[in-house]
């Protein structure tokens, strides 16, 4: 299949992204190169100096709110994508509507609690919507570790299941962008089956 | 009993087991966690009252900080 066909058949498709750190960024570019539709993009945090050693920001973009700020690095790769920006917390109770209509969500937060929050949300009370997760991606080196583990139809796993960020641990740009494009290439071989 | 667990074949010298009692078991360690048994998400405050039979399905998946 040629790159304008599939690029037009993932036009069809809205996909939710949870969170703009450091795995929703770069997931969003890749899904917006790889022309999806449109992209629903929730979070409530600003860009902070610390995030650019592997979120998709700029320099110039320290303060700004990640959502106006991935819109904006988004429509500077692909302008015909549409952009809706969810600007808040995400919970229990507000993720059926934030992400009413999605095709896919990636699960792109950071801490793990809201990992297990998000999933746990979709699966039951969304059922049918496919998330694709992320866990294990902290550190550097270990290419071979990392893995996309289907759990069944609605639910994917990207990472290596046992790297737990923290302070001698730090998630760094090339692990962080590997799941996250992990992430992106399980969603768009989902589309890819999909009527 | 035998359960199918992560696509592997376990066997419990039990006839069943609560989610909790299978988590302590197996000595699983991590805070957070998905649980799937035959497909359905188990909340977690729900591990202590679901109990597993002989011939489940069982996926687990533990959620590690950072993106």
């Amino acid at each position: 299949m040629r790159f304008s066909e599939i690029k037009s058949h993932l036009s069809k498709f809205k996909v939710g992204i949870a969170g703009a750190g450091g795995l929703g960024s770069n997931c969003a570019t890749a899904l917006a190169r790889s022309g999806v539709g449109t992209l629903v993009i929730a979070d409530y945090d600003k860009i902070e100096e610390c995030n650019l050693n592997r979120q998709y920001y700029f320099t110039d973009q320290i303060g700004k709110l990640k959502t106006d700020a991935l819109k904006e690095n988004v429509f500077r790769i692909n302008p015909g994508i549409n952009v809706v920006i969810q600007q808040k917390r995400l919970d229990r109770l507000n993720i059926p509507e934030v992400f009413s209509g999605c095709d896919v969500i990636v699960e792109a937060f950071d801490s793990a609690d809201m990992k297990e929050m998000l999933i746990e949300t979709v699966q039951t009370r969304m059922p049918g919507i496919t998330v694709v997760a992320a866990s294990g991606l902290a550190g550097f080196g270990n290419n071979d570790t990392v893995r996309c583990r289907k759990i069944d139809d609605t639910l994917y796993i990207c990472g290596d299941e046992s790297s737990e960020a923290e302070d001698d641990l730090p998630p760094m740009a090339p692990r962080v962008g590997i799941v996250a494009n992990m992430q992106a290439n399980t969603v768009i071989d989902i589309l890819m089956k999909k009527k | 009993m035998k359960i199918l667990l992560n696509n592997r074949e376990e066997e419990f010298p039990y006839e069943s087991l609560t989610v909790s009692e299978m988590i302590d078991f197996k000595k699983f360690s991590f805070r957070m966690r998905i649980v799937k048994i035959n497909g359905v998400l188990i909340p977690k405050g729900k591990y202590d009252s679901t109990i597993i039979h002989n011939n489940d399905e069982v996926q687990m998946l533990y959620l590690m900080s950072g993106g």
